[in-house]
């Protein structure tokens, strides 16, 4: 909870116009009125992109001939996967901006994007079943970005469960700070423990869900639902971050002006 | 800090590196005699409740029974899952441990006081990882090759499996000392640590498991052997520095 | 008894300290100076927050806005310069009940800086609890307890003392002996900042009261 002087009058800018939209971002009524105006702008282009991604994807792109119409859980499941760890990248970092620079806004955008995080993982999760069971023939197999993805959702859960256990939001934020940048130090070792781990048995592989081995009309509509994506998640972001400010700042006047004037 | 002059306060011959000097006021404790101190502290409260410090021991050998009751009481069969099995019981018995480690020195305030004494917070604690390896790792790497055979682990693979236990639970503790400085204030913290840590632990259940299978088959175990001694330094480095923040946090109220 | 070190320049300055505690504005614009040989105790009812400042004076809790000020340097993120010169006695004693009294003080001051066992012993018969030295602090009374922490505030060899309800389950002589203390620790130039409902030092001219409310 900030004080009432602080959210309203930014510090000074350190040097020059350079800092200055740093911390103007950093003032809690700016960023909930920006996030505000930006997510129309991230949320109807990003349905947009869906839908012609998932034309191309769905109908223009012709069958694999091994697979037939089994890949196509492609355009969904490698987005999911890229974004879930780019998520907890994003998480992390602005965790670490929380805590080593004191910024109430980083932490709410931490607290913000870890549901969206769990989410998208858990999606990979389940196109990869989808996916596993005409290849494979089974709903699971432990194939390295299925288990990764897996161990990635129970970083996430154990972030989100660590800042519910804090009765105080301060804290809260604090800690799970703390365990997001240990986890995202540990997240390329336990990738690279699972490639190997699974490499040494010959377990399964999706390879064919890998990017790069597609042709050019199977690769144009995912290269469209990646950036569907990550504007889906800026808007959502954008959404959930407000609604973070909104919690946090509860009982700061210049909430209270900015009702009463609607 | 030594100082030659005769101190005003000396007569116990300690063993401690520095010596107070008039009109400077007392001088500070270096830091391998607070890593001594604290162990010497731990180890001795420790010893009062020594049934305290066996059960993650008895801990460990339930688990393991388990697995032949669960599975197969052929020992050949459980001779092929006996490398994971040791290490995920050893793994549990780590997480028995580690629930204890802070808690009685943040309940009785003592935590307070090592977090306003001045001196590294990081070294504290560590020291307090240190005296838990000693308790309930150490104790494990033993007892290990025993209760290993019972799922079939050949007395040839002891050395290895007691090597990679020795470096492996040390990076357990460093990862659980983590996550119990995280959960110490919370009502019902257990569950939550489990779940903090068991994740992070992974990649030296992979690597551990794999060089006993190795060892198993008669294979050269170097490779992951030393990605697991890896992990172990990058954790030694990086983990008190977690856990003074932590524990910081775990403080404050 | 330890005394500190020459404090010439020692003073604490607390400056505009804002604390929220969920969403009670706790500590609302808390400012207050105090100079070596001062004494300053905190009042107010039950709730107001005077643990709260206390504990944002030592450095456990992050202020929200405002800073503490030791000796001319702010300690904002980093506390280590105060922490080397205070003494904080919480509500809670900080003893390990399976060890002996000399043992918890040994640990206690150790880990600070060295101490020897005579040192221990006279600031013990100083209490008047000498007999307690050897025995577990299990088996010690409450009052007891309460002096030995009260040793491991006087053994510190700290300038700043800050200290939380002092006197708490100690009898009119104890808490005679503690005003005691205090005082010589104020005659060599030492600071305190204090929480107690009873007022200490009643009367002197380097204790000062502030009302917390």
């Amino acid at each position: 909870m900030t004080s009432n002087t602080e959210s309203e009058v930014t510090a000074a800018p350190r040097s020059g116009s350079r800092w200055l939209w740093f911390h103007k971002l950093s003032s809690p009524p700016y960023a909930f009125r920006t996030a505000g105006n930006l997510r129309p702008w991230f949320f109807w282009p990003s349905l947009i992109l869906m839908a012609f991604a998932l034309y191309g994807g769905l109908i223009l792109a012709p069958p694999d001939y091994q697979q037939k119409d089994a890949f196509r859980i492609i355009y969904v499941h490698v987005p999911s996967a890229i974004l879930s760890l780019q998520v907890y990248v994003v998480m992390a970092v602005a965790a670490a901006v929380g805590l080593i620079w004191r910024m109430k806004l980083a932490h709410a955008l931490a607290a913000a994007v870890a549901p969206l995080g769990a989410w998208f993982t858990f999606l990979c999760l389940a196109t990869g079943s989808i996916y596993g069971k005409p290849m494979w023939g089974t709903w699971w197999e432990w194939e390295p970005r299925l288990t990764s993805e897996l161990i990635m959702l129970f970083l996430y859960l154990g972030f989100m469960a660590l800042r519910n256990s804090f009765d105080d939001l301060q804290r809260a934020d604090r800690a799970a700070a703390v365990l997001a940048i240990v986890g995202v130090v540990n997240v390329p070792i336990v990738k690279f423990s699972v490639q190997w781990w699974n490499s040494l048995h010959q377990g399964p592989t999706f390879s064919k869900l890998d990017a790069p081995s597609m042709t050019a009309s199977m690769a144009w509509p995912w290269g469209l639902m990646m950036l569907a994506f990550v504007l889906y998640f800026a808007a959502v972001t954008c959404d959930r971050l407000r609604s973070e400010i909104l919690r946090r700042e509860r009982n700061a006047s210049w909430l209270a002006e900015s009702l009463r004037s609607r | 800090m030594q100082s030659d002059s005769a101190a005003m306060r000396s007569d116990t011959p300690s063993s401690s590196m520095s010596v107070a000097t008039a009109g400077v006021g007392p001088a500070r404790t270096g830091l391998m005699r607070i890593t001594s101190l604290v162990i010497v502290r731990d180890v001795k409260l420790a010893v009062r409740h020594l049934d305290q410090v066996l059960q993650p021991l008895v801990f460990f050998a339930i688990v393991v029974t388990l697995f032949p009751l669960a599975i197969s009481p052929v020992i050949d069969e459980l001779r092929k899952i006996s490398a994971g099995v040791v290490w995920v019981a050893a793994m549990l018995a780590s997480l028995i441990a580690l629930e204890s480690l802070f808690r009685a020195d943040v309940e009785d305030g003592t935590m307070e006081q090592w977090v306003l004494s001045g001196q590294p917070l990081s070294l504290l604690l560590f020291s307090k990882t240190i005296t838990h390896w000693l308790l309930a790792g150490l104790p494990l790497v033993i007892a290990a090759p025993i209760i290993g055979t019972g799922l079939g682990i050949p007395v040839s693979v002891w050395p290895v499996l007691m090597g990679t236990l020795a470096i492996g639970t040390g990076s357990l503790s460093i990862l659980g000392a983590i996550g119990a400085a995280l959960t110490v204030s919370l009502r019902r913290g257990s569950a939550l640590l489990a779940l903090l840590v068991l994740p992070l632990e992974i990649p030296v259940l992979i690597f551990g498991a794999r060089v006993v299978d190795l060892a198993m088959h008669g294979e050269p175990v170097t490779g992951p052997l030393n990605l697991l001694a890896a992990m172990l330094l990058l954790f030694l480095s990086l983990g008190p520095l977690a856990m003074a923040a932590a524990m910081r946090i775990s403080v404050e109220s | 008894m330890a005394s500190p070190a020459p404090t010439e320049n020692a003073r604490l300055a607390v400056r505009n300290v804002h604390l929220w505690r969920g969403d009670k504005h706790l500590l609302r614009n808390v400012s207050f100076e105090v100079s070596a040989g001062e004494l300053l105790q905190i009042m107010g009812p039950n709730g107001v927050g005077k643990t709260s400042l206390l504990r944002c004076v030592a450095g456990l809790l992050p202020v929200e806005s405002g800073e503490i000020e030791w000796c001319g340097t702010v300690c904002s993120q980093r506390f280590d310069v105060l922490h080397q010169d205070l003494a904080y006695l919480a509500h809670l004693n900080a003893l390990k009940s399976d060890l002996t009294a000399a043992e918890n003080l040994r640990f206690a001051i150790g880990v600070r800086r060295h101490i020897t066992t005579a040192e221990i012993a006279t600031t013990l018969e100083r209490l008047q609890i000498a007999h307690c030295a050897d025995l577990p602090v299990r088996a010690l009374s409450a009052g007891q307890k309460r002096r030995v922490a009260i040793a491991r505030v006087l053994l510190s060899a700290a300038k700043l003392w800050v200290l939380d309800e002092p006197i708490t389950n100690l009898d009119s002589a104890g808490i005679k002996l503690i005003e005691e203390c205090m005082a010589e620790h104020l005659a060599s130039g030492g600071l305190i900042v204090t929480a107690a409902h009873q007022t200490l030092l009643d009367g002197r001219p380097s204790a000062r009261k502030m009302e917390l409310h």
